[in-house]
């Protein structure tokens, strides 16, 4: 329902985006509208998979518009190209979940995908004619880490959590800064390429036991991460699994 | 006349009539109705709600010692006509809210209607009793069975009257033929068949055979992974029984001859408005998704509804339409916020009026609009408890769009989203309409000068 007097974590028109909480007050750009847009659009997307039985027509519409902006953005080369400096602007919640997506899908650090949709992109480029339900479940097995990991967070640090959702834009940065500069490189070299299916995505996120807001961070920044995740992956195969694992941590 | 009040006093000017439905602020769920409809006669008007049922109401007859009441239209019947029910393969619950109600025309003293949620369809037989036979030999006033022994005397039973009664009962359950959820049915011109939409096929039906249906559409593409489009609706043509019409979520209408196939999955007609670059954004094939289409009574033209606009179109006329009409174009800007809380895949009706000179459609804020097609003018107004004192004329309402609002004006921003009018209904011959406005129903009748 749309509320009177709820802020819009959407962009109108020309109307600046309210609610940056570093109080930063630009107008979005088109790349980061459209980024918004697609964000939005696979959250939609998963919680449609969520309810009693989809609504088809809605599905149907909001992969068709998920698949446009794919295109859009592999035509004009922005595809390749999304990083946090680009994203930095957009609200932090968002920020912060496409930052997590960013670190399990920029993996592939050769193939350089786009943070979030490194399996979509991958799926779209090879063939343009794009299946839709594909793209759906595709968009759903992305989106299934982002959520699993903002609920496990909820669960663990509900307090920490909302602390750090109101965190400014500078202090996230921080504390990416705050690791050494090789260490994010190290990150992405060491980790097995072949994460392009949802088990191996799924046991990168799951393997971090402890999944605290900067806890995360560290766990996934350090080298043993790989040795474990590559253990892991034969184990963790199905959801129940890794959610029995999330509620035990 | 008054320059200003010229364009006013040759307007028809809508009175409210009547209002059905609680008035408490919190709404049950169950208590939203789904869907309006008129009978051909308009002697009925049938709602279906969120909650399974159907409520019946009966116009009252005109009576000569109070003229100036037309006819109120009372509840004349209340039924359940649908349960939820869990689908145990796919582990889904099946919603029990009429999706749509539609009326045989009358053949003899009973009432027919169809009504459907997201699988099944009912045959609803709604008649009257005000008789009941007394005087039976083998059983007493109370029902209990007399002794055959003890009878000395044969008497015929006689009917007497009783207080009215009338009874819902269904005669037919058309079931386990859709796959996909059930958007649209249409009672055809022959009164024999009728057929039911979901999103990706069409079913035509025979009223007397439940256990089979001719599939005569079906857009399923044989890897659903290729599916882009869904039917949003469809209807039959209100003259030529072979003829239907059924809408996609990308803002086509497609026509078809059930005579030159068995399948009709190619079309006679395809009616499809070429996009105006101009206005091409992420959202246009959303708002392009039309989420009803109507038959004009002359079966000359079709009406659509998209998200922004109403659009006529002339069936010999198939690259554009040949009329559109803004609905609430303030609305253009704010796409993403309506995408946001979803607001843009609601599925607005659309209705002519009996003579096909004016049609109507709702909006948010509990406003809806008309538009006449020969005056080009149009009006909005607002279905709310504040205008309901009886015969109190409506006043139009403006929303207005930046810039110094007028007293009486609303903002855009301060519409309130939930309160949308989705279902509307005009009587087929005379100016009453039916509005729902989320659980209240309100009758709106034109101003008897």
């Amino acid at each position: 329902m749309f509320v009177r007097g709820l802020k819009r974590k959407c962009f109108d028109g020309e109307e600046d985006i309210e609610g940056t909480l570093a109080g930063i007050k630009a107008i979005p750009s088109y790349n980061l509208q459209r980024q918004s847009l697609l964000d939005m659009s696979l959250v939609k997307l998963q919680l449609c998979h969520m309810l009693v039985e989809p609504n088809l027509c809605r599905s149907v519409l909001i992969a068709n518009t998920v698949r446009q902006i794919q295109e859009e953005m592999t035509q004009d080369g922005t595809w390749q190209m999304i990083n946090t400096q680009s994203t930095g602007q957009a609200s932090l919640d968002r920020l912060v979940s496409t930052d997590i997506l960013c670190r399990s899908s920029r993996d592939q650090a050769e193939g350089k995908h786009g943070p979030a949709y490194g399996t979509f992109s991958k799926d779209f480029e090879s063939d343009q004619a794009q299946d839709s339900s594909e793209t759906m479940s595709t968009a759903s097995s992305v989106q299934a880490p982002r959520n699993l990991q903002s609920n496990v967070w909820e669960m663990e640090n509900p307090q920490e959590n909302k602390g750090n959702f109101q965190k400014s834009l500078d202090q996230i940065f921080e504390t990416l800064e705050n690791k050494s500069p090789n260490s994010v490189e190290d990150l992405f070299s060491e980790v097995d390429n072949s994460y392009y299916d949802l088990d191996t995505m799924l046991t990168g996120m799951m393997s971090n036991s402890k999944m605290g807001h900067c806890d995360s961070l560290e766990t996934f920044s350090s080298p043993t991460n790989t040795a474990s995740n590559s253990n892991c992956k034969s184990d963790l195969n199905d959801l129940d699994h890794i959610v029995e694992i999330l509620v035990e941590s | 006349f008054l320059a200003g009040f010229g364009s006013l006093m040759q307007d028809m000017l809508w009175c409210f009539s009547q209002v059905k439905g609680t008035i408490d602020t919190g709404v049950t769920e169950a208590d939203i109705i789904s869907t309006v409809e008129f009978n051909h006669t308009g002697e009925l008007l049938a709602t279906g709600d969120k909650g399974g049922r159907v409520v019946i109401f009966q116009r009252e007859q005109e009576s000569k010692n109070q003229p100036h009441r037309r006819g109120e239209y009372n509840v004349y019947s209340t039924f359940q006509s649908h349960e939820p029910e869990f689908d145990y393969l796919k582990s889904l619950e099946i919603e029990e809210k009429i999706n749509k109600i539609r009326w045989l025309p009358q053949q003899n003293a009973a009432y027919f209607l169809l009504s459907t949620n997201d699988k099944t369809v009912k045959l609803w037989k709604v008649s009257e009793r005000d008789k009941r036979p007394e005087g039976y030999n083998l059983k007493d006033e109370d029902g209990r069975l007399r002794d055959p022994s003890m009878i000395t005397v044969l008497r015929v039973p006689v009917l007497r009257p009783m207080d009215l009664m009338v009874e819902a009962t269904p005669r037919r359950v058309f079931a386990n033929a859709h796959t996909y959820h059930i958007n649209s049915i249409s009672v055809n011109s022959d009164y024999e068949t009728y057929m039911s939409a979901d999103d990706l096929r069409i079913n035509l039906w025979n009223f007397e055979i439940t256990n089979q249906s001719f599939n005569i559409v079906d857009i399923k593409p044989a890897n659903m992974e290729e599916l882009t489009e869904v039917i949003t609706a469809a209807e039959f043509h209100p003259h030529h029984c072979n003829v239907f019409v059924y809408s996609s979520s990308k803002g086509t209408i497609r026509l078809c001859d059930m005579r030159t196939a068995a399948l009709c999955d190619r079309h006679a007609k395809f009616f499809e408005e070429p996009e105006d670059p101009s206005n091409r954004s992420f959202f246009s094939e959303i708002i392009s998704s039309i989420s009803d289409v109507k038959f004009s009574h002359s079966g000359r033209y079709i009406m659509t509804r998209d998200y922004l606009t109403v659009k006529v179109w002339d069936l010999n006329m198939e690259n554009r339409p040949i009329e559109t009409y803004q609905v609430h174009d303030y609305l253009r800007s704010k796409l993403c916020s309506l995408y946001e809380n979803d607001c843009i895949f609601d599925k607005f009706e659309c209705v002519w009026n009996g003579s096909d000179s004016v049609i109507m459609t709702g909006s948010y804020n509990n406003f809806f609009r008309m538009f006449d097609r020969n005056t080009k003018r149009d009006v909005t107004l607002e279905a709310s408890r504040e205008n309901s004192k009886p015969r109190a004329i409506l006043k139009p309402r403006k929303v207005c769009v930046g810039g110094k609002r007028r007293k009486d004006e609303i903002s855009v921003d301060s519409l309130d989203f939930s309160k949308k009018i989705l279902h509307t209904a005009w009587h087929p011959s005379e100016n009453i309409i039916a509005v729902a406005a989320t659980n209240n129903l309100y009758i709106f009748q034109d101003k008897v000068n």
